[in-house]
């Protein structure tokens, strides 16, 4: 059962091989019984699991389920669940028990989607390796000495440990494919304004999207389906029709082109890892795909860019933790000033006190035009490049990462290094675009994630691709435990 | 040395919506602390603003009051800092891209001429929630529930010269957000508040001199005394050798005196950038075309015409437009009754003293149109008179019913039977035997004034009820028969 | 550019975060080498190029004005740190 595909668990409660309370039992005993070595799980809500489960089967008998009825997941623990912890990773909500649902976790529960639990992740949101949580580092079920990535590294792990046949993951730069990629899964962040940002805690506004963490291409489109779609209470969402992703997963991909660009094959990235790429892209061309070289010229630069911008965003984002109306409160605050400091000094952690005060120092007087507004424009350069380059290909592929996993401890106290390694997913969040990172191979029993980028709203396609490639290979289905 | 006084104003309206600028929350005012405050306003982690289509109709409608360019793109951006009556750590409002672009209005000066005003630009912008500081246990307790109401902010350019100038133009303010009907008016709720930015110069100087921003003022009166007080401040300072330094006061009524708002003003840096939660709002010429197509009429022109069309002097026109519902009351009046200096001098004395003595507004008046109309036509018809009226008006204003029923029921009914009036003159005339004598041998030109001691004699026996045309004509022929031939 | 001591202090100060002088010295060394990483894009010519704030070329919706929120105060203030008569409790704030 928990070698199962989500796509393969929905199939089995519509045959009636299992309830959705038989499934759901086994999955929870499953986490309390192994998660103690990942630590993907902030919180498990098995009473709510089995509730949920019970209303699924109820509505099964009464022929009212739907695809999504009676599946279990994990929702990362920056989505707002009614009457759940939901910390996003931090001290500063150890104690915050939503009083409302995120627009996400409402269209789950209106699909019929069991919660098993909130899933660990990097405080706010904040880094590349899941060591940033509150509630301590996540493993990689790969290797348990080395890190998941982040910021969704719960949700990578609990996905690939098989704790979770699904999990909803976050991507302000690379948050979702880059634990997906380390951690052997596939995920997906969609077209900023594809999923609605309601209810899911904001790191940068601007760049945040939610998207699926899943075993497979076609599990990542049962999951979007539930999940996109235009949400009155988010000014930013799209309103964009939603295609029927699961109906396109079986197109030929004969005259696909793919775009290669240069500044993704450089010298950054480990070789490696460069070889398992150049032979996904063989197993593209043989499905009747074409590859040709692009430029990306200005990709370098997303770093600086980013850097600036998410943590502007972030600085102003994170005010309204101020141990006023909710979350942590220090100890006998002496006067205001005093509230205000100790209650965010000791309620947040070192990445997110570090990336509010670049983040304020940049928009501060007589700095914002060198950074901000200059970072916004370089933010313009790129998403150009990006346009002009899909004119000419359908699709552009690359790695996600420049390394495999690296160990826990490895880079924590060098954030430069740290934020290095986002270098090949920070451009699509400047650029709003959607991507994905699917398996590709393995470098030392590590896995190797495979970038697909596509145009504005093209989910579909990127599905498509990625189903494509994982009928004619078995990466995806490597599992790092023995069941 | 002569010194020239400089004032600009900052002008914030409170939009009269239904819900806040960015959430689905009632704004009504007076609510329980916090029940007005839903998980948007609170700045619940995870909530997100959507604009309200009302808040921006309605700044535009200002905007094209006040002969303003209107912005066909404005950007809402944050300003950080942190308060506790400021939930998100940021007020969202608009800096650099406003909806409202540079305008102007015209107030009349005390000279009796008129001053163009010109508005610098208006944004559209969050209010904050309220800090109660009584005690709960040498803490302050926050209600939110003010928190997101929609705000206009008007700032003017430095153009106005005197503290009455600047009141002028709050008044005028007033008049076109309340006629425009985005604003209650209501001062007193702190529906419009004012920031009074205030220098002195030298007289023919050029050059601004420091400023001091007086903060939250929110009566007219309150206004012009501030600003004479400051000024009176500044001058004394300077000419005593000190200087003005740039500073937020605060105005005490009580003591009539400013005092500075912070001993160690720090220096704010409030990291103005562009609201990423929220995109352009964007809106074309058909858009503000159709706002145009249903201002109402505004107060200078509702002004003019009252002088056309009701022959009313300037003075008084200019009253009676000041607050729109008090120009709507008078026309109503004018409609029900077909009088207009009557109506004119019934608004502008009985009912506004009552409505002065008990600080009600217009709008709270316990004498409705209708009614006092009832009132009017019986002067008019004179089955009352005018000193009757006033009887029946603070019944009416006390008790409520109708002009009608009060005059039955107390007998008011103005006497005009000749036989019963002429008794009473006859009776007067025998009474008074001094002041007839001194009549008869007053110089003729002189008669006329006497008249009016028989008259109040003889009013005074009808118990105010005899018709006084009736009376004064009757003194006459019965008085003048007694002049030696 | 590069952040001394007090450079770090000010903005600490500006974010509300209270740091030690340990970390400050820790902060002013890792926030220095973050700047002199984002200060590479200082090298671009961006001269003429319209700021992207938004990734989607998209203009604001609008809500119609109708009430649609309900009080909740107790369920919204079942996580605050100090409440009394349905006030949030503050130092006192003086002005």
């Amino acid at each position: 059962m928990f070698d199962l595909t989500l796509t393969q668990l929905a199939d089995g409660l519509e045959r009636g091989d299992f309830s959705s309370q038989e499934l759901t039992q086994a999955w929870l005993e499953r986490i309390q019984r192994e998660d103690a070595q990942y630590n993907a799980y902030i919180t498990l809500t098995p009473e709510l699991a089995l509730q949920q489960a019970a209303q699924a089967d109820a509505q099964r008998a009464a022929g009212q389920a739907g695809r999504f009825t009676g599946l279990p997941i994990a929702h990362k623990d920056i989505f707002c669940t009614i009457g759940v912890k939901t910390s996003c990773g931090s001290k500063m909500l150890d104690n915050f028990i939503a009083p409302y649902n995120a627009t996400l976790v409402e269209r789950f529960n209106t699909a019929g989607a069991v919660m098993l639990g909130k899933t660990n992740m990097d405080e706010f949101a904040m880094g590349s390796s899941n060591e940033n949580s509150y509630y301590g580092p996540v493993r990689n079920p790969w290797d348990t000495t080395r890190v998941p990535g982040g910021s969704s590294g719960g949700s990578a792990a609990a996905v690939a440990a098989r704790l979770a046949p699904a999990a909803t993951g976050t991507d302000t730069g690379g948050s979702i494919r880059q634990p997906a990629a380390l951690c052997g899964i596939t995920g997906l962040k969609p077209t900023y304004g594809r999923v609605s940002r309601y209810g899911m805690i904001a790191y940068a506004s601007s760049l945040d999207q939610a998207g699926p963490m899943t075993r497979t291409a076609a599990d990542a489109a049962l999951m979007l389906q539930v999940m996109a779609g235009h949400d009155p209470r988010d000014s930013t969402s799209a309103e964009v029709a939603v295609p029927d992703y699961t109906a396109q997963l079986d197109l030929p991909l004969k005259g696909l082109r793919i775009g290669l660009p240069d500044e993704y094959f450089s010298s950054s990235l480990d070789s490696q890892i460069a070889a398992q790429i150049q032979q996904a892209l063989r197993q593209f061309e043989a499905l009747g795909a074409t590859c040709k070289p692009i430029r990306l010229a200005n990709t370098a630069r997303c770093i600086p860019a980013y850097y600036i911008i998410a943590p502007a965003e972030a600085s102003s984002n994170l005010s309204r933790f101020d141990g006023v109306r909710y979350g942590y409160r220090c100890e006998e605050p002496k006067d205001l000033m005093d509230l205000y400091t100790r209650s965010r000094g000791e309620g947040f952690g070192r990445e997110v006190k570090r990336r509010i005060m670049i983040g304020t120092y940049a928009l501060s007087a007589g700095y914002y035009d060198a950074y901000y507004r200059k970072a916004q424009q370089i933010r313009r350069l790129i998403q150009q490049d990006f346009v002009e380059a899909l004119k000419e290909v359908d699709v552009i592929m690359g790695p996600v990462t420049p390394h495999t996993a690296f160990a826990i401890g490895e880079k924590n106290n060098d954030p430069v290094a740290m934020y290095m390694e986002d270098i090949f997913t920070l451009s699509l969040n400047l650029a709003g675009l959607p991507g994905m990172s699917i398996p590709c191979g393995q470098v030392a029993g590590l896995p190797v994630g495979l970038q697909i980028i596509g145009n504005y709203f093209a989910e579909d396609k990127l599905l498509n691709i990625a189903h494509q490639f994982q009928q004619a290979t078995d990466w995806h289905t490597q599992s790092p435990v023995k069941l | 040395m002569e010194w020239e006084t400089v004032i600009g104003l900052e002008i914030h309206v409170q939009l009269s919506t239904q819900t806040k600028i960015f959430s689905g929350a009632s704004t009504a005012f007076g609510a329980e602390p916090n029940t007005q405050a839903c998980a948007v306003d609170l700045a619940l982690p995870g909530t997100l603003p959507v604009f309200n289509e009302n808040a921006l109709r309605m700044a535009v409608m200002f905007g094209l009051a006040v002969n303003a360019e209107i912005g066909k793109r404005s950007v809402f951006e944050r300003k950080n800092y942190f308060y506790p009556d400021l939930p998100k750590g940021y007020q969202t409002t608009q800096l650099a891209e406003p909806i409202v672009g540079p305008g102007y209005i015209d107030i009349e000066t005390e000279e009796g001429g008129t001053r163009r005003v010109r508005i610098h630009h208006a944004h559209l912008e969050e209010d904050a929630g309220k800090s109660l500081h009584e005690d709960f246990h040498g803490m302050t307790g926050i209600d939110l529930n003010r928190a997101g109401t929609p705000l206009v902010e008007i700032v003017s350019e430095p153009d106005m010269r005197s503290a009455k100038e600047a009141a002028a133009y709050a008044r005028k303010i007033h008049a076109i957000v309340t006629t425009l009907g985005i604003c209650d008016g209501n001062m007193a709720e702190g529906s419009m508040r004012c920031d009074c930015n205030v220098s002195i110069r030298p007289k023919g100087s050029e050059t601004l001199g420091t400023r001091t921003e007086l903060k939250n003022i929110n009566s007219f009166r309150f206004i012009e005394r501030a600003i004479e007080t400051e000024v009176a401040r500044q001058i004394d300072l300077i000419e005593d050798g000190g200087r003005v330094v740039q500073e937020t006061r605060l105005y005490d009524p009580d003591r009539n005196q400013t005092r500075s708002m912070r001993s160690k003003e720090e220096a704010n840096d409030y990291r103005y950038f562009p609201c990423p939660d929220l995109l352009p709002v964007v809106i074309d010429e058909t858009y503000i075309e159709q706002i145009r197509q249903t201002l109402p009429e505004l107060p200078d022109a509702r002004k003019a015409r009252f002088i056309t069309e009701y022959q009313l002097s300037e003075y008084d026109a200019g009253v009676l437009c000041a607050d729109s519902a008090q120009a709507d009351y008078y026309e109503a009046l004018v409609k029900q009754t077909g009088d207009a200096k009557l109506a004119a001098n019934w608004v502008m004395g009985e009912l506004a003293k009552n409505l002065n003595q008990q600080d009600l507004d217009i709008r709270q008046s316990p004498v409705s149109a209708t009614q006092l109309a009832g009132l009017l036509v019986r002067i008019k018809d004179e089955t009352i008179t005018g000193k009757i009226a006033k009887q029946v008006f603070e019944i009416l204003w006390s008790e409520g019913g109708n002009a009608d029923a009060i005059i039955d029921a107390k007998g008011l009914k103005q006497v005009t039977d000749t036989g019963a009036i002429e008794a009473a003159v006859d009776q007067v005339i025998a009474q008074c035997t001094p002041q007839v004598e001194q009549y008869l041998a007053a110089e003729p030109d002189k008669r006329g004034k006497m008249l009016g001691f028989f008259m109040g004699q003889v009013m005074k026996l009808s118990q105010g009820k005899a018709n006084p045309g009736q009376v004064q004509g009757l003194l006459k022929t019965k008085l003048d028969a007694l002049l030696p031939k | 550019m590069s952040l001394d001591h007090s450079d770090v202090a000010r903005i600490a100060h500006l974010a509300r975060l209270e740091v030690s002088d340990a970390e400050i010295s820790e902060f002013a060394s890792s926030l220095n080498s973050i700047l002199s990483l984002v200060d590479a894009m200082q090298a671009t010519d961006t001269q003429g190029v319209e700021p992207l704030a938004h990734p989607l070329d998209s203009v604001q919706r609008l809500r119609a004005d109708e009430v649609s929120e309900v009080n909740q105060r107790e369920a919204l203030q079942t996580c605050a740190p100090a409440v009394e008569d349905g006030l949030f409790l503050v130092p006192r704030v003086i002005e």
